[in-house]
């Protein structure tokens, strides 16, 4: 290449004459790319600003901020508001901060995240690869669940959690009850409770999770080539092999993407949080509406700013964590077979 | 060729012996909907024969095959392979091993893992597995790229790991679904050697759709034409090509196509065209398909490459004068497009005549070498 790459000044005359050759030169300076580039770093700054400015003020103390310069970085640094936040701020009895709803989210979080995906790969892999007879209208009737609201399911799922709670405990009941009497047992009534607990809202969760992810998977799955499923079966893999041997390995980028559909959703849920919970076991979010709009006593700006932060840092994590793992994910499974 | 075949259509040869049955297809019907893709087919499939499913696509060839995989449910009908009904069985109980034509590798295992899988998947002992791993992967040379992936691996490459992966179930039946068509020509010509090859080596029933001719021309021990869901005709390549059974047979098998000319049959001679440029053949040396054949309308098809040139016109048992309109060379033949009775005719020359448009063309016909049909049901006479 670089011998082709001839000195311009002293080849440039002889080709003058015989007009354009090569690429266009371009000029960097144009008119059209600083109206694009400006508009972008406007737009940017715009969007910005805010972020800034709660970072800023997360980290004045309350006299600071009542001199009111919004925008100036603070003069003196104090990190008190961010450990108030997170372990000293009250919510009605609990004043134990926001780690209690941290911990909360998180443990509605994993469990929510890990049974809504599996659910949701397993029956994209069957409606995409198994197809039975009615599929597609069981796959349509899933979709449609997708566009109804989710205020008029809120109060019907109230009470089917309550009732399959109590259902289930009844039956755990008849069956456990006489079996620890028969051995002479201190027996107590067993209680399953989905309603107010955190295992109803994960089941709400990995239900409302499913159409958006089996879409998602069936579709992708779909893009497998069919031939690469039938010379699976000629091998001798079995539903389950196939899908963990051959289609597993080759889902990274679109489980990357349900990962982070499902952590944010499931991370920035106020809704079902509020209504499946009880006050002990409010997630992170509900929490910090708890903290930033209680009306008793003066506004601590710096301390609501930091739990705002704070509540937002696990789906900011996952965008900048994930991201590269995304592209990686798709360049994974760029290369055809 | 050991085997039978009944069509539904009625034309069948004369049912040979009955020995060393590998596959046979009885009755089968395939329906999608409303729409019928195969229909009430039967194919006999001889121990260790090399049949080749041939049509355009759509004619159900892939379906039948898929079919035999047993990847496919049939509405009606059975499958039979070694003498035993597998009609129910999954495509791994078959005996069968598969070669598609998108190689169909799993891109995420090495290629020793591809071939692998299958043996795995049936429990079989590490040692054995390593044996028959090594032993397709010296017949198909493919040895120093087991560690790699299908990625790194180009087309014919591919190909012949996925050939590999049949190879080492050590399986009675290969099919193969247009294992070629993804592949260059060159390499699609070297590959095609190498699976006859094979196939001489090993001595496995090999079922193998295909709608590319030489491929099927030249690999098959017979052909089985297909069109719209039952096969046409059934056949080794030599009476495919010399004796199609149909108009469709005929216009399909040979590249340039059969000329075909329309016309009257009268008292066992072709007569078509009107006064000027008319032709008339005796057809005397033409075996006829039944004995008696009365005067009615014709076709009679003539494969340019049978047509007469040069210093034997003077021999030949018909004799006729063209006026060339174009000309194809082709480096080692020439192809001339001229018009007999109204109708275009190509001639096929040797490469190295000195023909120009406008040059008056002597030509000779043998009517033993050419096809006759009848116009209306387009059967062979």
């Amino acid at each position: 290449m670089a011998e082709f790459s001839t000195n311009p000044a002293t080849l440039g005359a002889s080709r003058m004459d015989d007009g354009p050759r090569g690429p266009r030169p371009r000029r960097v300076l144009s008119s059209t790319n600083i109206m694009l580039y400006g508009t972008l770093i406007i737009v940017a700054l715009y969007y910005l600003l805010p972020l800034y400015v709660m970072i800023v003020t997360s980290l004045k103390d309350m006299t600071e901020i009542r001199m009111g310069n919004v925008f100036s970085p603070p003069v003196e640094v104090t990190f008190q508001p961010w450990v108030k936040a997170w372990a000293e701020a009250c919510t009605g009895v609990n004043c134990d901060g926001l780690s209690r709803g941290f911990w909360n989210s998180v443990r509605i979080l994993i469990p929510s995240v890990l049974l809504s995906i599996t659910i949701a790969l397993i029956s994209g892999y069957t409606l995409s690869k198994w197809k039975f007879k009615g599929s597609e209208i069981f796959f349509a009737i899933l979709i449609v669940g997708a566009f109804i609201p989710y205020q008029v399911m809120l109060y019907p799922i109230v009470i089917l959690l309550r009732d399959s709670g109590i259902g289930i405990s009844n039956a755990i009941n008849t069956v456990w009850l006489p079996v620890c009497e028969t051995f002479g047992g201190e027996c107590r009534r067993v209680r399953v409770q989905l309603f107010g607990s955190l295992s109803g809202l994960v089941i709400v969760h990995s239900i409302f999770g499913m159409p958006i992810l089996t879409l998602l998977f069936r579709n992708y799955f779909a893009s497998i080539p069919e031939e690469l499923f039938k010379a699976a079966r000629v091998d001798g893999a079995g539903f389950w092999g196939i899908l963990f041997r051959i289609m597993l390995p080759m889902s990274l980028p679109i489980l990357v993407v349900a990962i982070i559909l499902q952590v944010t959703g499931i991370w920035n849920d106020f809704l079902f949080g509020v209504v499946y919970t009880r006050a002990e076991a409010y997630p992170m979010t509900v929490q910090l509406n708890n903290i930033v709009n209680s009306v008793q006593g003066i506004k601590e700006y710096n301390v609501n700013m930091a739990a705002t932060l704070l509540t937002g840092l696990v789906p900011l994590t996952i965008y900048f964590v994930s991201g590269k793992l995304f592209v990686r994910g798709i360049a994974a499974g760029a290369v055809k077979g | 060729m050991t085997a039978t075949l009944r069509i539904a259509e009625g034309h069948s040869p004369a049912p040979k012996s009955e020995v060393g049955h590998s596959v046979q297809v009885k009755d089968l019907d395939l329906q999608f909907g409303a729409v019928k893709v195969l229909n009430d087919l039967n194919l006999d499939i001889g121990e260790g024969e090399f049949l080749v499913l041939l049509g355009p696509s759509g004619c159900g060839k892939s379906t039948l095959l898929n079919c035999i995989a047993g990847l496919l449910e049939p509405t009606d009908g059975q499958i039979w392979i070694k003498g035993q009904n597998v009609t129910w069985k999954e495509p791994n109980e078959r005996g069968i091993g598969m070669v598609f034509q998108s190689y169909a590798l799993y891109p995420q295992m090495t290629v020793e893992g591809n071939l692998s899988f299958g043996l795995k998947n049936a429990r079989m002992p590490k040692d054995e597995i390593r044996r028959r791993v090594a032993r397709a992967a010296e017949i198909l040379q493919i040895e120093p790229l087991l560690q790699r992936k299908p990625g790194a691996l180009s087309g014919g490459q591919r190909q012949r790991v996925a050939i590999g992966r049949a190879l080492v179930r050590d399986v009675d039946v290969f099919l193969f679904d247009e294992p070629l068509s993804n592949l260059d020509a060159k390499l699609r010509a070297d590959l095609r050697v190498e699976i006859k090859r094979l196939h001489q080596q090993l001595r496995n029933t090999m079922i193998y759709v295909t709608h590319d001719q030489v491929e099927a021309m030249t690999l098959a021990d017979r052909i089985a034409i297909m069109k719209g869901g039952v096969i046409m005709q059934l056949g080794t390549p030599d009476e495919i090509y010399n004796r199609p059974q149909s108009l469709y047979v005929a216009d399909f098998i040979g590249s340039p196509s059969m000329n075909f000319i329309t016309g009257h049959l009268e008292g066992g001679t072709f007569k078509a065209g009107g006064m000027s440029g008319g032709v008339v053949l005796p057809m005397e040396g033409y075996r006829f398909a039944t004995p008696q054949v009365g005067d009615r309308p014709a076709v009679i098809g003539i494969r340019p490459e049978h047509v007469i040139t040069g210093e034997l016109v003077a021999s030949a048992p018909v004799t006729h004068e063209v006026t060339v309109e174009l000309v194809e060379p082709m480096g080692s033949d020439t192809l001339v497009w001229a018009q007999v009775a109204g109708e275009r005719f190509r001639i096929r020359m040797d490469g190295q005549a000195r023909v120009a448009p406008g040059d008056r063309l002597p030509i000779g016909i043998d009517p033993s070498r050419a096809s006759l049909f009848d116009k209306k049901t387009e059967d062979r006479l």
